[in-house]
């Protein structure tokens, strides 16, 4: 602590050194909201840390990944680096509707958010990725609960992902069971990785759980554009849902409307910030299988990386 | 509590034995009635008509808006947080250096190790002081301490804040019989509303960060308090009110020189209860922004790491255990008054102490810089060897599991579930009607409607029926596994303590934990949701069984054994009978925390109110999370009626 407070003591000094080009942001504190994945909470404290090299004073706090963005409306929380187009894209439009928050950059990275397995699943049914020959073989993921039917484990039914649509689209021989969280999804996995047994399940990229077990995902018919609306979009004529999730989702920055006025500088820096996939996944890694602590992966991943950051910061 | 079809069965078996047509056999015909001709009835009595449904839920939020935006209230409930977040920047520079007044930066782990042993060893010995100060010292070794004192610095001001709360209200309500008769109900509904409840309003009107973790955890801890306060004014004997009269006290010298003093055990067992409420607050509360080690133990669990949450959950009980008995110790320890001719240096010997280990402390923590912090990499862990320990254990219960998983899916659970689903909800009503007569005549009929007629309203009913048909069937199992468990304990002392320190460590060791392990063993199901819940129901089972035994006057234990009946004899028709009141409290304990976990087991994966109101959370959705939590509340009141009124009607029988 007495290190981030020289840190920022010195940075402080430095902006008023320099020729003032900015209006100079407030002394208030810039709060970041993390959440509880370790990619979301590496990313912020490396934003958290490029404002600090600005001079401004950062704070981070704990909060739910869909209640954020009620609290960057009202300003008490000044931004959020993830946003998942498929995970949070309607809590975001709806605040954004409401007023009070902005889309204040695109990442580079892309997000999908589909039907997938670990790549031991293959064993059991070798046609796959095909969705076809997932079908084929549902007899093989039957649980159960579900009966003779193959078992989908969706993720929780706040995220609405209409598996159980595309399920009856598609005529599949599956029955959608909603986990009712992420940590539920990885301890079924892990269960299942024990003695090898075929699972289809929700996942997404990026995610750490790609580094810790290799899988692909379902190739369903590709999305078209309707394909949620028009029931003549995609294969099936009177369906809608007949096709995967889009394969190339936005990650989006979202900012509080007032934090251009209250922090021009640290704002015009944030609207350059983009990851790319590979160093999110990175980001990702350094906590979920080395084992560090969210804020030292941070440090870490800024000292290797200084040429992707440093520029955003001119 | 049993499925109400059984019960129905047994009310009309009942009334038929005694052929009398009493009201209570009446109605549970009709029930009955219902159930048989269910094909012939109208829909309108199997469910509620959609037109009927009663938005409960917009008129919540029109209110709500009303207060927030109209009134302003936003206003005034942020300007008290702020009041609450200055005291957190206080304690947060001290505990954790951060950058805030007073700037003094964080107090060496030693310092505050010490103080704690301190304080253990002046109010009981050696032993508290060993585990209080080892707690601090565990803490700081496993590399958690910034963690810890994120999640002190929150107790520290939200538990003081609770204790003059909860005796400011006390002490209203045992002044004025009104306000007691107010606050009755409220208290009722605010202990058995779900957590998540009570989340949504508070991130409305007071945001989210540490702030809000403080308020949550206060609302949750404030009412056990006031409670203990109103027992504990109630219990001053008219003498010591009389002696405190005669030395001419006024009004309020009578308050705080004679009663609250005379009243002192009841309000330091509330201030016990108001620091374990703040602990069990601590995971759930870091959903809104509560700093520390719930916050941290989430975001392990959600990479899957087993091990390392464990390590949080030890930390946990230990610091509910350490705090626990160094308050209950305070509650027993006398006030000793030493010879006033002693010299000022012999009367504050023990301070004196404290001082120079203060001192000490600093000066190590200067020197080797270990003691101060300890950095991450000098931290010890247990995560590996408690990873390889879950891991070996799975593996070794794994086929049975699986096969009770298919049992108990296909011949237990949805059966079950889909019998509660079937039944129509007009019979569901006039069974619960039905019970409440037979126990408490017409009042408990009428309460038991005034419960679950608002659920049946509200357009929840499918959802409160699985709710009811999870907690039905855990509290049945948790019976089969805590009754001959507790039984089993209490045939002596040194497994009863054992076994009530165990109870103890289930009841604070954070439940998502173990939901890791349940769906590692048995799937994203019922039987895992099931599972999660006995594991909790059982805890007030046991503890209160062994309570229950030990409470039985040795006398009559000794009576038995003279006119010659046999140890099973005594245990069953003695002991048993004797120890049911005390065990019915356990009983009704058992759904209340069935409650609790049911909601919380939302993050297996189930279709019942708990989902809902996960729903409403990441929705903020502050009126369909009320009457959910409602919905909720008014099962567990109900059943805790109807428990409550037999367990006084036996009482009485017993003349206990």
């Amino acid at each position: 602590m007495k290190y981030t407070a020289l840190l920022s003591g010195s940075a402080a000094a430095l902006v008023f050194a320099a020729p003032l080009a900015w209006a100079a942001d407030a002394s208030d504190p810039i709060t970041i909201p993390t959440h509880n994945w370790s990619s979301q909470i590496v990313m912020s404290h490396i934003v958290g840390r490029m404002f600090e090299e600005l001079g401004n004073n950062v704070e981070y706090v704990s909060s739910d990944s869909q209640t954020v963005y009620e609290s960057i409306r009202l300003g008490d929380v000044a931004l959020e680096v993830e946003v998942w187009e498929g995970a949070f894209g309607a809590a975001f439009r709806a605040a954004v509707e409401k007023g009070g928050i902005h889309d204040a950059a695109t990442q580079q990275a892309v997000t999908r958010e589909d039907w997938w397995y670990p790549l031991w699943t293959k064993e059991a049914c070798p046609g796959l990725p095909d969705w076809k020959a997932l079908n084929d073989c549902a007899a093989k993921f039957a649980t159960p609960e579900t009966g003779d039917k193959g078992r989908f484990l969706g993720g929780p039914v706040d995220w609405l992902k209409h598996d159980a649509e595309k399920v009856e689209a598609l005529g599949m021989n599956f029955t959608v069971v909603n986990a009712g969280s992420a940590a539920a999804l990885w301890a079924e996995l892990a269960a299942a990785e024990k003695d090898k047994k075929p699972i289809v399940l929700f996942n997404w990229t990026p995610n750490f759980a790609e580094a810790v077990w290799p899988g692909e995902f379902v190739e369903f018919p590709a999305w078209q554009d309707g394909c949620d609306k028009d029931p003549a979009v995609g294969p099936m004529p009177d369906k809608v849902y007949d096709c995967g999730n889009p394969a190339n989702g936005y990650l989006k920055i979202a900012a509080w409307d007032g934090m251009k006025e209250k922090w021009p500088t640290a704002y015009g820096v944030l609207t350059k910030v983009t990851f790319t996939n590979a160093q999110i996944a990175e980001m990702a890694k350094l906590v979920d299988v080395d084992g560090m602590e969210p804020e030292d992966a941070a440090g870490t991943w800024m000292e290797a990386n200084e040429a992707v950051w440093k520029p955003w910061l001119q | 509590m049993m499925g109400p079809g059984i019960i129905t069965k047994q009310a009309g078996a009942g009334g038929a034995r005694r052929m009398t047509t009493s009201p209570a056999a009446l109605i549970a015909a009709f029930a009955l009635a219902l159930v048989a001709f269910k094909p012939m009835l109208p829909a309108g009595l199997i469910r509620l008509p959609e037109g009927m449904v009663v938005p409960f839920a917009d008129w919540i939020n029109a209110v709500f808006d009303f207060l927030r935006d109209d009134l302003g209230m936003t206003q005034l409930t942020r300007w008290v947080a702020s009041g609450v977040e200055a005291a957190l920047d206080v304690t947060a520079n001290l505990l954790y250096g951060r950058n805030r007044w007073p700037h003094l930066g964080a107090i060496p782990w030693v310092v505050i190790a010490l103080t704690v042993g301190m304080a253990g060893y002046v109010l009981r010995g050696w032993k508290l002081a060993a585990l209080t100060g080892g707690t601090f010292v565990w803490i700081a070794v496993m590399g958690q301490w910034k963690w810890a004192m994120e999640t002190l610095s929150v107790i520290v001001v939200a538990t003081p804040i609770s204790v003059a709360l909860g005796l400011g209200l006390g002490i209203l309500g045992w002044r004025h019989g009104w306000f007691e008769k107010l606050l009755n109900p409220v208290l009722n509904v605010a202990q058995s509303l779900p957590h998540f409840a009570y989340m949504i309003p508070v991130v409305v009107f007071v945001g989210v960060g540490p702030k809000s973790g403080a308020i949550v955890t206060i609302i949750f801890s404030v009412p056990p308090m006031i409670r203990m306060t109103m027992l504990g004014l109630r219990r001053v004997s008219p003498e010591i009110i009389e002696s405190g009269l005669m030395s001419g006290a006024n009004r309020l010298q009578l308050m705080t020189r004679v009663r609250l003093p005379a009243a002192r055990t009841e309000i330091l067992v509330g201030i016990n209860q108001v620091i374990m409420q703040s602990l069990a607050m601590v995971v759930l509360a870091s959903f809104i922004g509560m700093p520390g080690l719930g916050q941290k133990l989430l975001q392990l669990l959600q990479a899957l790491k087993i091990g390392l949450s464990f390590e949080i959950g030890v930390t946990i009980v230990l610091l509910a255990i350490a705090l626990d008995r160094l308050s209950k110790a305070w509650s027993l320890h006398q006030p000793d008054h030493p010879e006033p001719s002693a010299g000022w240096a012999r009367r504050n010997r023990m301070f004196l102490w404290w001082i120079g280990l203060v001192i000490g402390g600093f000066l190590l923590a200067h020197v080797i810089p270990y003691f101060h912090v300890v950095e991450r990499g000098q931290a010890l862990s247990l995560a590996s060897p408690i990873d390889a320990a879950v891991n070996a254990l799975i593996d070794l219960v794994k086929p049975l599991t699986e096969w009770l998983r298919w049992f108990l899916i296909t011949w237990l659970l949805i059966p079950l579930r889909n019998g509660m689903l079937w039944l129509p909800y007009s019979a569901v009503l006039l069974a619960l009607a039905a019970i409440g007569w037979r126990i408490g005549g017409l009042r408990s009929a009428v309460i038991c409607l005034a419960f679950f007629v608002p659920i049946a309203l509200s357009g929840w009913w499918d959802r409160a029926m699985i709710t009811i048909y999870t907690i039905c069937t855990a509290v049945a199992l948790a019976l089969l596994v805590g009754v001959p468990l507790g039984i089993w304990a209490a045939r002596n002392q040194g497994r009863a303590t054992r076994m009530l320190l165990l109870c103890d460590t289930f009841q604070t060791f954070p439940s998502f934990i173990y939901l890791i392990p349940v769906i590692m063993l048995f799937g994203v199901n019922d039987v895992a949701v099931v599972a999660a819940v006995i594991v909790f129901a059982t805890v007030p089972l046991v503890r209160y069984t062994v309570e229950g035994l030990q409470g039985v006057p040795p006398e009559t234990v000794e009576a038995a054994q003279m006119s010659g009946a046999t140890s099973r004899q005594i245990l069953w028709s003695v002991r048993m009978p004797l120890a049911l009141p005390t065990f019915m409290i356990g009983l009704n304990q058992s759904v209340m925390f069935a409650l609790f976990m049911v909601i919380i087991a939302a993050f297996i994966g189930t279709q019942d109110l708990g989902q809902e109101m996960q729903r409403a959370l990441s929705s903020t959705d502050v009126g369909k999370g009320l009457v959910l939590g409602f919905a909720v509340a008014f099962i567990g009141l109900m059943v805790d009626h109807l428990l409550m009124r037999w367990s006084a009607t036996r009482k009485a029988m017993l003349s206990l």
